[in-house]
């Protein structure tokens, strides 16, 4: 515990814009948890006759086409983005270091053919992978989550976290407590997973918290082509699609302030990684 | 030279015959049978007999590898099959596409570098200035501000201060030049921030490094004047790594467009990709994959390019 409060101090000091950052992505968090608590209103309530109403006392940010409170929107679509981003950075950083310590580790043929793979993934946009693996699946929606929009996202963040991870496990390999374990007789998988894996756990956080950023960015991008999250589920992206496309112009607040959640989300992830990395290792670049 | 872009071009070959074959593989393997999968999509039904003539029709009950040959075969010639959905040629469906997308790529492009270079390079020379921390700003928020926002907020913009909204149908740049890029401007400056604040992070931090070498402390040591150590020694050197980046940043302008000409209503390459995938059209999208991983590698092949221009001894070796 004393240790925690220490290094908590320490990045605190040493990281000025680390701690606006996680204040940030804290406030984003409490508000997807206690979102019940903290929304005036029923995300998806309709109410006809306040609609289109512009920001004042009753809709602090207004009011959609339906009427629906776009504060309270906001708020839950917080849960939405933090959902789908943790789970499908976490899915996708998780696939990606694995793939990274084995080929790192056994070398050789592995090594080659999942390089080269890699490299192939690394030639296409990030939401052209998406997208593909979009117009593969169906929908399977398991706990209000749609499992395959979370591999959607999840799928290009893998073959750039295992690039990351190969190349830190790279010099892990080399150390001498891996020669020790491999002289005591231990099995491959153990020396990966209890030797080499903690050694990595830098990086790795570091990739983690940078694609929850992406992750909430291309679930926005996939919600706003009418290809992520569905209505009437309050997501930030979808938020700025359909009804808002036609009404903006007459009730600007409908996509202003979705818009800037994506934004804030995106640059406190961002920045919070970024201040991770340096906190972290120094010397690493991602 | 030449024997150095022969090599480049060569080497370029196996890479993309790679990306076919993986493409090949996620769009007809992994999903099951992609006329039945379409059809249950479509209607939420998939007679057996339908799909048998649908299989039949577009050449996928042959065993796969002779399909793969089929498809490679096509597309040496240019011919990429036809659409399920629209029953059209897809090189006819992407050729009137591609010219407008280019279009906006490239003029994406030229604002970025024409605006990142010289940002870049200026905030690295005055690090830590007003001016360095406004750039680092910008561009750090380039890379959080959605493009397709960014899109709404301009047109929300032109039209409460000039009362004018981009027009809905194209304008060939031939029949009006004025009017076309009056339209195309917009959607290449919403995707564009993007690419300029990637662009001008990587200048900033290559020109920080070089200027940190030995070679820059002796040509000031030997009194070259300032200008030249960073025109000549410092900017020579530091663009190379921002060359690649604008290579692969082009190269991924498609992924930009896919979502910023659904907001300008552009009828271009991405939107023929989110309309591709909303229906299921897997020909379409198995060609659309296929033209992005083409236009990386030939991205990658400029950046090359550049390099053999830039840096001799990449030529000699």
């Amino acid at each position: 515990m004393r240790r925690a409060v220490s290094l908590f101090v320490d990045f605190v000091r040493s990281q000025p814009l680390g701690i606006v950052s996680l204040v940030a992505v804290l406030v984003m968090v409490g508000c997807a948890i206690f979102a019940e608590q903290v929304a005036a209103f029923d995300p998806e309530a309709i109410d006809f006759a306040a609609m289109l109403s512009a920001p004042g006392a009753e809709h602090p940010l207004g009011t959609d086409a339906f009427g629906r409170d776009i504060l309270s929107r906001l708020i839950y679509g917080a849960r939405t983005a933090l959902a789908i981003g943790v789970l499908s950075s976490f899915i996708g950083c998780t696939l990606g270091g694995a793939i990274g310590l084995a080929s790192a580790f056994f070398g050789g043929k592995v090594d080659l053919v999942a390089q080269r793979l890699i490299d192939m993934l690394l030639s296409f946009p990030i939401i052209v992978l998406a997208l593909v693996v979009v117009a593969l699946g169906g929908k399977f929606i398991i706990a209000g989550i749609d499992v395959n929009l979370i591999l959607a996202i999840a799928v290009p963040t893998v073959p750039r976290a295992a690039r990351v991870i190969r190349a830190a496990a790279l010099s892990v390999r080399e150390m001498p407590y891996v020669d020790a374990a491999r002289a005591a007789g231990y099995s491959d998988w153990r020396i990966i997973l209890r030797h080499m894996a903690p050694n990595v756990t830098a990086p790795y956080l570091i990739l983690f918290t940078a694609y929850i950023a992406q992750a909430i960015l291309l679930e926005a991008s996939l919600s706003f082509l009418g290809l992520g999250v569905a209505e009437p589920k309050p997501a930030w992206g979808l938020m700025l699609s359909g009804t808002s496309a036609n009404f903006y112009q007459e009730a600007p607040w409908m996509i202003l302030f979705p818009g800037l959640a994506i934004s804030l989300a995106v640059f406190a992830f961002n920045l919070f990684g970024d201040a991770l990395r340096d906190w972290l290792d120094p010397k690493l670049k991602t | 030279m030449l024997k150095y872009i022969g090599t480049r071009f060569a080497l370029m070959l196996p890479a993309l015959f790679g990306v076919a074959v993986l493409t090949f593989v996620m769009l007809r393997i992994l999903p099951g049978d992609v006329v039945a999968a379409r059809m249950l999509a479509e209607t939420g039904q998939a007679p057996p007999a339908l799909v048998a003539q649908e299989r039949e029709r577009l050449g996928l009950n042959k065993p796969l590898p002779a399909q793969f040959l089929d498809w490679m075969v096509g597309m040496v010639k240019g011919d990429f099959g036809v659409s399920m959905w629209t029953n059209r040629p897809i090189s006819e469906e992407i050729g009137i596409r591609l010219g407008l997308s280019l279009q906006v790529a490239v003029m994406a492009t030229l604002i970025a570098v024409l605006v990142a270079i010289p940002l870049g390079t200026l905030s690295a020379l005055f690090r830590n200035s007003l001016l360095d921390y406004f750039v680092r700003l910008i561009t750090i928020a380039g890379l959080a501000v959605p493009s397709f926002w960014l899109g709404m907020l301009m047109i929300l913009g032109l039209l409460t201060l000039f009362r004018w909204s981009p027009p809905v149908t194209y304008t060939p740049f031939l029949t009006d030049p004025v009017g076309n890029m009056a339209q195309l401007i917009w959607p290449a400056l919403a995707v564009g921030y993007r690419y300029a604040a990637v662009v001008a992070r990587m200048v900033r931090s290559s020109v920080i490094e070089v200027l940190r070498e030995d070679y820059i402390r002796t040509a000031r040591a030997k009194g070259v004047f300032e200008r030249l150590v960073i025109s000549r020694h410092a900017l020579r050197n530091a663009l190379l790594p921002a060359i690649t980046v604008i290579g692969l940043e082009f190269a991924f302008l498609i992924g930009g467009l896919v979502v910023t000409e659904q907001v300008f209503n552009l009828n271009g390459i991405g939107r023929l990709f989110v309309e591709a995938v909303a229906r299921h059209d897997f020909t379409m999208i198995q060609a659309l994959v296929m033209l992005t991983a083409v236009l990386f590698a030939i991205a990658n092949l400029a950046v090359d390019i550049c390099y053999g221009i830039f840096d001799p001894r990449l030529r000699t070796k």
